[in-house]
């Protein structure tokens, strides 16, 4: 079998064999970006020393020396997180000549297991988006329909593991950016508690909401990078001290007397019919591995968006402050010095960006503060009080991932609030700090992926992981790619 | 821009206000102080404070605003402040946060700085100042706050109008300050010297902040307004902010200045608090005035919120127990000390105690250890200090331990030295750091009997017959005159004994 179409766990089982040689799996999945990439744009560059990288490796370990866990293994990073010295642009132009002087505490980790970061990929401007399309660097496509969105934020990494342009990639999560476009690209994604990776080095869109998370092709894969990025960070104060479980090893308890709960609210109103098919059929595989099937209630989730659309703008629009043309940035023309911020931000920042900067100016401004901020912090603890109540009553919340498969390039680009609409289901772990997952179900009659989301207690990522992969060993949709060359749909 | 002319200069009532007199109205102040902590590292990252360094050398990406930093609180600051607070007799939050507050300046590398907004680390407390005159009463400052928050970099313009960039320094950004807020409490520019005063020596005493005005260690904004009787009502003048006050003085004469130019702006325009908004103006050292910075209509809405990178800080009971059990005594309990038990005039002790925690220990050291606290006094206060002042040491530097100190004493206390003879030996002790007993052999300093003694005197009284006669004539002061000469044939002999010798002689 050629190497791309090989789970990450079976590569490095390969290396560890001497099956395959470091520099043989970078130089392949660099050939296959070197193919493909022009036609997806699913990296916006490619590590000039990845070969290198793998070649050192191929030394250490020819010399015997011990090695990571991850050792050889390509991995593809969303370039809104830092790697050292290599270009790290968030998708802005205001970034587009900074190189961070620092590795994030997960690409440090990565690193010292040994994984080889191939690339840095593509993304909506500062992860707002939902479609990848706000990026400084031109859209991406989805390789199962390249006319169709990949989802976002975190839109190229979800592209080049279903392309298998990487074997697996790291995202980020702030309203569903790992999710979501998991979701559209047919793969799996987490995005685990709010503190259980460390955000050290994760350019901020929304601190309080924001996580860093696996995405690859199963779950087992998740589980295996979650072993090595989870775990407390001194250098982020709110990363948790909560120990980290043997996510692995958990992963073939069997699910027998687990609850699952569904909310039926998720599974009617605006919901695509297929979409509530295919979620209907993953629940009875479900009832079959032995899980005990419940029906909760989540009433205050119909404001999730709402809130998110408050919190995170707020957030953001004190985040990005540094993007001012003093030091790093973009700098453009001017006279004097408040003219230098408003021909930098103005001409330095797109417009989903500014959009949201001015919404999160706005709500935190004197006077408007308690009527939206305060009050969408109310609104926030007010879903987490749903969800302790729900996990009283069940271990798991399932529900579709997204309401529609992949939609169109430019079908919601004039209209925001469709845009933000692909958010609805996955917004609400973010607010409430739970861990979420995305799997793909069977996919539309026309070939789109469709994902479905379960979420659960807080730091209880491996009950996530477990129940994904044991649905991964009973299902096959997840082993499905889309046909190369690239196809467009209608 | 200058204010507003509401009414016409020669109305009624501008007539009527011209009337007035300045010293009818009271001054009403109230002040905001940053201190600088005294941390080795900067309050969200591990950088260095240290002062003087070169521009942007103690940086990392955390201070300089980097995409992807986080912050991490530094503990010790939270400890400094806790300390700071109980000795302002502040109430000392049990649960604490951190709010971003946001504007735009290019010193400021995030876009906000991370300050307190809503739940100071201190909130309540007191600060009691001396009474300017002995019989006066002591003054209590209420203290509104005091919130911990970073420093900004430092911008430096090019100001030789060449229109060159302006440069900026990050080494101060992070710092950590104590922002202390007063209650406006404050009544006369003196009192408000004398509370700043007070509270640089606290803050002194406990290691919480050396002070450094030269350093910006310590920074002072001054509210000021004037509260003036007008018929029958008070009327309260437009409160102005003063910033750019870099010394004590400075607080004291813009004050002043203040005072006299919302008097004067009032007798000319009539404007009260109710028709003008909050002004900021700045204090000019080289022209003694304050000019208008801005009207408060056009200051930033800083948009403060929570900040999300930060957790809430619990203080627990037993953290504030510990801090406060390792206080020691305050500049107050120390004067008060030292007047009860130590007999000093109130005048005495507070020069004692204003020269901080080490002179202090020095002068209860050798009090004791002479025990003639009087004695002690005078010779520290006034050649201990003078010497101190002279060579610019600190009481730690200086050479003459307490223990050698309380000795040189103790042979003054006996007569064995006289005052003049005791200074010179002390002189000895610290041009040569020697002990008194090496100090007097060096100077031949023995003592002188009897026999020696008369005819030393008789000798006097031959060689200054005009001496004589003009004491004899009833000219006591006149004996001065043979002490001196006295000293002068043998630097050993006493002058008491001399005086008391040659009286006798005189006399009959």
């Amino acid at each position: 079998m050629t190497l791309s179409a090989l789970n990450a766990d079976v590569i490095v089982d390969q290396l560890n064999a001497g099956e395959v040689t470091a520099t043989d799996c970078v130089q392949h999945f660099l050939d296959r970006i070197q193919v493909h990439n022009a036609e997806l744009n699913a990296f916006i560059r490619v590590s000039e020393s990845a070969l290198e990288q793998a070649e050192a490796i191929d030394q250490r370990r020819k010399a015997g020396e011990s090695l990571g866990c991850l050792a050889g293994l390509p991995i593809a990073i969303k370039d809104g997180i830092c790697v050292s010295g290599q270009p790290t642009t968030a998708g802005s132009k205001m970034l587009e000549n900074f190189s961070p002087p620092y590795d994030a505490t997960i690409v440090e980790r990565l690193k010292s297991a040994d994984a080889i970061i191939i690339g840095k990929t593509n993304m909506d401007e500062f992860a707002m988006g939902s479609s990848t399309e706000n990026s400084f660097f031109g859209p991406t496509n989805n390789p199962w329909a390249t006319n169709r969105v990949p989802g976002g934020s975190s839109g190229g990494s979800a592209a080049c593991v279903a392309a298998r342009l990487a074997p697996v990639a790291i995202g980020s999560d702030t309203g569903g950016s790992i999710r979501q476009p998991a979701s559209f690209c047919g793969i799996t994604g987490l995005k685990p508690s709010y503190g259980r990776v460390s955000r050290y080095g994760l350019i901020a869109f929304a601190s309080s909401l924001d996580q860093i998370g696996p995405m690859t092709r199963t779950a087992k894969e998740s589980a295996l990078l979650m072993s090595v990025i989870a775990g407390f960070d001194p250098r982020d104060s709110t990363s948790s001290k909560e120990q980290v479980s043997d996510f692995l090893k958990s992963l073939e308890t069997p699910l027998a007397g687990v609850r699952i709960g569904v909310c039926r609210d998720h599974l009617n109103e605006g919901l695509d019919v297929e979409v509530k098919t295919k979620i209907n059929d993953a629940i009875s595989v479900f009832k079959q591995l032995g899980a005990n099937i419940e029906e909760i209630e989540l009433p205050q989730t119909k404001s999730a968006i709402a809130a998110y659309y408050i919190i995170a703008p707020c957030e953001a629009s004190s985040n990005l402050a540094r993007y001012d043309g003093v030091r790093y940035t973009f700098r453009a023309q001017a006279n004097d010095l408040e003219e230098m911020y408003r021909n930098t931000r103005g001409q330095g920042f797109g417009d989903e960006v500014k959009q949201r900067i001015m919404l999160g100016t706005y709500a935190l401004s004197s006077g408007y503060y308690e009527a939206y901020y305060l009050k969408a912090s109310k609104v926030r603890r007010m879903i987490k009080q749903d969800y302790d109540e729900a996990f009283k009553k069940v271990d798991l919340i399932l529900g579709p991932t997204t309401p529609t498969p992949a939609f169109k390039l430019g079908q919601h680009t004039e209209d925001p609030l469709a845009m933000y609409l692909a958010d609805i289901y996955t917004v609400s772990a973010n607010l409430a700090g739970i861990p979420a997952i995305s799997v793909p179900v069977e996919p539309s009659s026309t070939g789109l992926p469709i994902g479905l989301q379960l979420q659960g207690r807080a730091f209880e990522e491996n009950t996530l992981l477990r129940a994904a992969h044991q649905f991964q060993n009973e299902t096959l949709w997840h082993t499905a790619s889309p046909s190369e060359p690239w196809r467009t749909q209608s | 821009m200058e204010d507003t002319v509401l009414n016409p200069t020669s109305s009624p009532q501008s007539n009527n206000r011209r009337a007035v007199r300045f010293d009818d109205s009271q001054i009403i102040i109230g002040l905001e102080v940053h201190v600088q902590l005294d941390t080795d590292s900067k309050l969200f990252c591990g950088c260095s404070t240290r002062f003087g360094e070169a521009a942007n050398s103690q940086t990392c990406v955390v201070c300089t605003g980097m995409p992807g930093a986080l912050p991490v609180i530094n503990e010790r600051a939270l400890e400094l402040s806790i300390r700071a607070g109980l000795s302002l007799n502040c109430q000392i939050a049990r649960s604490t946060k951190w709010d971003r507050k946001n504007y735009f300046y290019p010193d400021l590398p995030k876009g906000y700085q991370i300050s307190q907004f809503d739940q100071p680390i201190c909130g309540p407390g007191h600060l009691d100042i001396e009474p300017s005159e002995p019989t006066g009463q002591a003054r209590r400052i209420r203290i509104e706050r005091a919130h911990l928050e970073e420093d900004a970099g430092k911008s430096i313009h090019d100001e030789s109008g060449r229109r060159q960039d302006s440069k900026i320094d990050l080494n101060r950004t992070g710092t950590p300050l104590l922002e202390i807020v007063t209650q406006p409490d404050i009544r006369t520019a003196a009192e408000a010297k004398a509370f700043l005063s007070e509270l640089k020596l606290i803050l002194n005493y406990i290691d919480v902040s050396d002070c450094n005005m030269q350093q910006g260690n310590l920074r002072c904004d001054a509210n000021v307004n004037l509260h003036i009787p007008f018929g029958d009502e008070q009327i309260a003048t437009p409160i102005v902010e003063i910033k750019n006050l870099n010394s004590f003085r400075a607080v004291e004469r813009s004050i002043t200045h203040e005072a006299q130019r919302q008097f004067e702006a009032w007798q000319e325009n009539g404007l009260t608090i109710a028709d003008a908004p909050k002004q900021t103006r700045g204090w000019n050292d080289h022209t003694q005035t304050t000019t208008l910075q801005r009207e408060k209509e056009d200051s930033a809405d800083y948009r403060y919120f929570p900040d999300p990178d930060l957790i809430a800080v619990k203080i627990e009971d037993s953290q504030i127990q510990q801090i406060e059990s390792q206080l020691e005594q305050l500049p107050a309990d120390l004067r008060k000390l030292l007047a009860e038990q130590y007999n000093l005039k109130s005048a005495d002790a507070s020069v004692i105690v204003s020269q901080g925690r080490g002179v202090v220990d020095y002068f209860l050291e050798v009090a004791d250890g002479c025990e003639d606290s009087k004695i002690a006094n005078n010779w520290i206060g006034q050649e201990v200090l003078r010497q101190l002042n002279e060579s610019n040491q600190t009481i730690q530097q200086y050479p003459v331990s307490p223990q050698q100190f309380t000795d040189l004493l103790k042979l003054v206390i006996a007569g064995t030295l006289d005052q003049t003879r005791g200074k010179e030996v002390l002189n000895a002790m610290v041009a040569h750091c020697i002990s008194p007993e090496e100090a007097i052999k060096q100077l031949g300093i023995k003592p002188v009997d009897n026999s020696e003694l008369v005819t030393l005197c008789e000798k006097l009284i031959d060689e200054n017959q005009d001496v004589v006669e003009q004491i004899q004539s009833g000219n006591g002061k006149a004996i001065g005159m043979l002490i001196g000469k006295a000293r002068k044939m043998n630097p050993n002999a006493n002058p008491g004994l001399v005086k008391a010798m040659l009286a006798k002689m005189i006399s009959t």
